[in-house]
């Protein structure tokens, strides 16, 4: 029961940072070709200004969450992704020095070079992530201690002794790509106005053909590259409305930007990430990490998590902790709530 | 090198490079407390613009601990995967509460304080100020009990699997060891807080502008760091002297480089350890003052490292005993150089001073540097355990990943943080030399977020 509520719970941190912290790296990736004046760029810059370290710290929290409540799964998983978990340190230290710092500086080929940086490192860090996701749900070569070490790359192929990246992880990561540049885009056009917002509505259209063509794709290819994923799907059938949710939000999200109505849009597209993750998840359950290397090695849920007494004190405090934050979350949103307004506020 | 080193080396190296800038932010966070307090208080236009100037100070500060930081949360799986496994049920705790409890507190009233200032009205404005303070000193204190626990293991059990698990959460949050350590450390933060603002005002009346600005911050950063100065050696750092005496004595002889059990023991001013010939070399030597300030009398026995199996000595003697030297005499200088500063002030003299102005612009590095050296005395101290008694540091790291790949990932680190530093110093050189005035460039104005 402990082992249930705790899977869920990171579920729902990882699902809150990816809708959160999701649309400020998708705003990095448009702010490299979308924008084409300067007062752009800062009104894009400033629709996530005061939010993108409050929305990161999801990313924070849910690895502590993980630490504790299955502690081996992130020992293992950390040390054995090793290489490119430094990789998305290094991009998250690029990325957020680059949003806060370029409007302290004046110079304008600085200023070029760190919205440069900017971009690309949100760009790359989508990648990372959806290749990350792609890599646990194919599996790694596990050892009979639970320890691995992948390398970046062997043959490109999913079989037992893959890399980090192979064909189905680069599906993953550009699927995220599109996923997130399309989420940017939605957040995008409820918080500016004019031209910009025109444009922006514009290439929802495009991302959505492709986000709908990739979303297929890598259904399609989970289930060739780990047939088990559908276990649990057969065995409790009302389950199928995750997939159903998919299709629906994905619908939504193309009929809502017809009609010109941003918030509800944006919102769709949080259902859509929030579906796939689900269903993502509901697939391992209960396993935590597969193996390559046979299924007697996989870190399932009662081999990683956490003494009994540690997960009741746990979830005392996490729970009142949550609902704290969920407080200030909700709070500074709705102070900044509405468009960008470049003349109020800051100093 | 051994993959053990290399693990050792990159956390020391990404946790002393981000502790420079918490220790600042914690240390001003309280600081504009009173800035705005002040301003709220009186209605100053100047304390308001000289909070504003601190806030923006804090917030490029705050940039890079929140950067260098995200790594660190990391590093336990990424480097110390076998000590993580075993120990996350316990310390995994804290850390995941720093997070649910401080840095979501923090980050949302951070970005209040800085970019919603008309968005809400004054009082709000002060107390999302207090907010950003609570914030980042739990944040400070979640951190503290991890570490208090790796120093001094309370309230845990050992499951059948060689787990840690937590017996009681209460004994974990108030382990003695951590509440000695969470006020000696946050006074140091403090000390550093102080003794920037103090700096930045004595640049300023040097250079003779922002005069009405620097003696605010002279006023302010001389009051704390005069209070700070003497907490934390007296009796913050006393009773945690006390305390790593009792409950790690090996690393009190390695600090005080005491190879011989004495009664009475001496203490050491200045010397060099030698591990060969197992005494100090050229010591200067206060008789029975260890004693003394170790059990309050001069006779007291004080354990010595012949007492201690050879196995179960701190690693790096020297390091140690130099690095608290250090620390212990920092904090005296510190004492000394804000009594004179404040008894100037006092006699409203300390703005003509220019010696005494320019001892405290060229002291702020200093805090830094003491900070750092505690640090390395309690993390040297704790050698040759991860957990003290209980894990050896050999047990503890990834033996997944090997000595070249931890290698390559630290000169990675290196090479980006020095880029980091470069960047901080520009950032914050510029903030300074702007200075609180707000400058009126429309380009300027339409530039805040
Ligand atoms: C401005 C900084 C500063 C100054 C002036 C001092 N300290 Fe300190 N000290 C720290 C900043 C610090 C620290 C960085 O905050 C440490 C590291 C770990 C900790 O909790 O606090 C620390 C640790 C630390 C320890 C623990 C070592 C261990 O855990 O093994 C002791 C016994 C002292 N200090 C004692 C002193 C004494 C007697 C001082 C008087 C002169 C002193 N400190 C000045
Ligand atoms: C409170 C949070 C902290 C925790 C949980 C922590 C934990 C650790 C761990 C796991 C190691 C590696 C294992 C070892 O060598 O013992 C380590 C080493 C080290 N840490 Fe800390 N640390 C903390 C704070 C700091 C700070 C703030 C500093 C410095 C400013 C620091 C300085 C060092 C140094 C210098 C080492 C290397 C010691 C050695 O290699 O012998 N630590 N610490
Ligand atoms: C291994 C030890 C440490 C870890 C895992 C860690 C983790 C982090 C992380 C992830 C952040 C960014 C938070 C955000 O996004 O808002 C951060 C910032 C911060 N950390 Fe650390 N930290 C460590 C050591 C320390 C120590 C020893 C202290 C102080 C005693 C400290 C105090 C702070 C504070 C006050 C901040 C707020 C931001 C700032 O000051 O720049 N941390 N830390």
């Amino acid at each position: 029961m402990m082992g249930f509520i705790w899977f869920w719970l990171v579920a729902v941190m990882i699902v809150g940072y990816v809708v959160l912290d999701g649309f400020d790296l998708g705003v990095g990736v448009l702010h490299l070709f979308l924008v084409r004046t300067e007062a752009e760029r800062r009104a894009t810059l400033a629709s996530i200004g005061p939010v993108w370290d409050g929305n990161e710290v999801w990313l924070l929290a849910g690895g502590g969450t993980l630490y504790f409540a299955f502690p081996l799964l992130y020992a293992s998983a950390f040390s054995g992704f090793y290489l490119p978990l430094m990789i998305v340190l290094w991009l998250l230290i690029l990325r957020g020095v680059s949003l806060e710092l370029r409007n302290h500086i004046e110079v304008g080929v600085w200023r070029a070079l760190l919205d440069g940086v900017f971009g690309l490192s949100s760009a790359l860090l989508t990648i990372f992530f959806g290749a990350a996701l792609a890599n646990v749900l194919r599996g790694v070569p596990l050892q009979a201690d639970g320890y691995f070490f992948l390398p970046l790359w062997t043959n490109w192929q999913p079989g037992p002794h893959p890399g980090i990246l192979d064909w189905y992880t680069v599906i993953g990561g550009l699927l995220a790509l599109v996923a997130l540049t399309l989420h940017g885009a939605l957040w995008l056009s409820i918080k500016t106005s004019g031209e910009l917002a025109q444009r922006t509505r514009g290439i929802v259209n495009p991302l959505w053909l492709l986000l709908a063509v990739l979303t297929v794709v890598s259904l399609v290819a989970t289930i060739a590259v780990r047939p088990a994923s559908l276990n649990n799907y057969f065995n409790f059938p009302v389950t199928f409305l995750v997939p159903v949710g998919v299709i629906a939000s994905l619908a939504g999200i193309w009929l809502l930007n017809r009609k010109a109505q941003p918030v509800k849009a944006f919102l769709s597209s949080c259902f859509y990430l929030f579906f796939m993750l689900a269903g993502a998840c509901w697939g391992l359950y209960p396993t935590l990490l597969p193996a390559t290397t046979g299924t007697d090695r996989d870190i399932t849920l009662s081999r990683a998590i956490s003494g009994p007494h540690t997960l009741a004190v746990g979830l005392v405090w996490w729970g009142f902790g949550m609902a704290l934050a969920i407080g200030y979350v909700v709070f500074v949103y709705s102070k900044f709530r509405g468009k960008v307004d470049l003349h109020a506020g800051g100093h | 090198m051994t993959a053990e080193l290399i693990h050792r080396l990159h956390f020391a190296f990404t946790i002393t490079f981000h502790y420079l800038f918490p220790q600042l932010t914690m240390g001003l966070a309280l600081l504009i407390v009173v800035l705005k307090s002040v301003a709220l208080k009186t209605g100053s236009e100047q304390w308001d613009r000289a909070a504003r100037f601190w806030g923006r100070i804090f917030g490029i500060n705050f940039v890079f601990g929140v950067v260098t930081g995200i790594p660190m949360e990391f590093e336990f799986g990424t480097n110390w995967a076998r000590f993580s496994q075993l120990s996350g049920g316990v310390i995994g705790q804290p850390l995941a509460m720093e997070g649910v409890f401080s840095f979501f507190l923090e980050s949302a009233f951070l970005g209040l304080f800085l970019y919603g200032e008309k968005r809400i009205s004054k009082l709000m404005h002060w107390f999302s100020a207090v907010m950003v303070f609570v914030g980042s000193w739990i944040s400070g204190f979640f951190i503290i009990v991890t570490d208090a626990w790796m120093q001094h293991p309370v309230a845990y059990d050992r499951l059948p699997n060689g787990q840690f698990e937590v017996l009681s959460f209460w004994h974990l949050l108030l382990n003695p060891w951590g509440l000695h350590q969470y006020a000696h450390n946050m006074t140091g933060a403090v000390v550093t807080g102080s003794f920037v603002m103090g700096a930045v005002g004595a640049f300023y009346l040097l250079e003779g502008r922002m005069v009405d600005y620097a003696r605010i911050f002279l006023k302010v950063g001389v009051i704390a760091g005069l209070v700070a100065s003497v907490l934390i050696i007296f009796p913050t750092g006393d009773l945690h002297g006390k305390y790593v005496a009792r409950n790690q004595p090996a690393a009190m002889a390695g600090m005080e480089g005491l190879f011989k059990t004495e009664d009475g023991a001496g203490m050491v001013l200045i010397g060099q350890p030698n591990e060969e010939t197992g005494q100090i070399d050229n010591p200067i030597v206060v008789n029975d003052a260890l004693s003394f300030l170790i059990y309050g009398t001069t006779k007291a026995e004080v354990k010595g490292l012949d007492q201690i199996p050879r196995d179960q000595w701190p690693t790096a003697l020297p390091l140690l005993f130099y690095a608290y030297h250090i620390m212990a005499g920092l904090g005296t200088w510190f004492v000394l150089l804000m009594i004179v500063s404040a008894f100037l002030l006092w006699r409203q003299r300390l703005y003509q001073s220019r010696w005494v102005l320019w001892a405290l612009l060229l002291s702020f590095p200093l805090p830094y540097i003491a900070n750092t050296a505690g640090w390395m005395t309690a993390e040297l101290g704790r050698q040759p355990w991860l957990i003290y008694g209980l894990m050896r540091t050999n047990e503890g790291y990834s033996n997944t990943v090997s000595a070249s790949n931890g290698l390559f990932t630290l000169l990675g680190f290196m090479g980006l943080y020095s880029l980091l530093g470069l960047l901080f110093t520009v950032l914050i050189y510029r903030e300074i030399s702007n200075g609180p005035e707000p400058k009126v460039i429309p380009a300027k104005a339409a530039n805040a977020k």
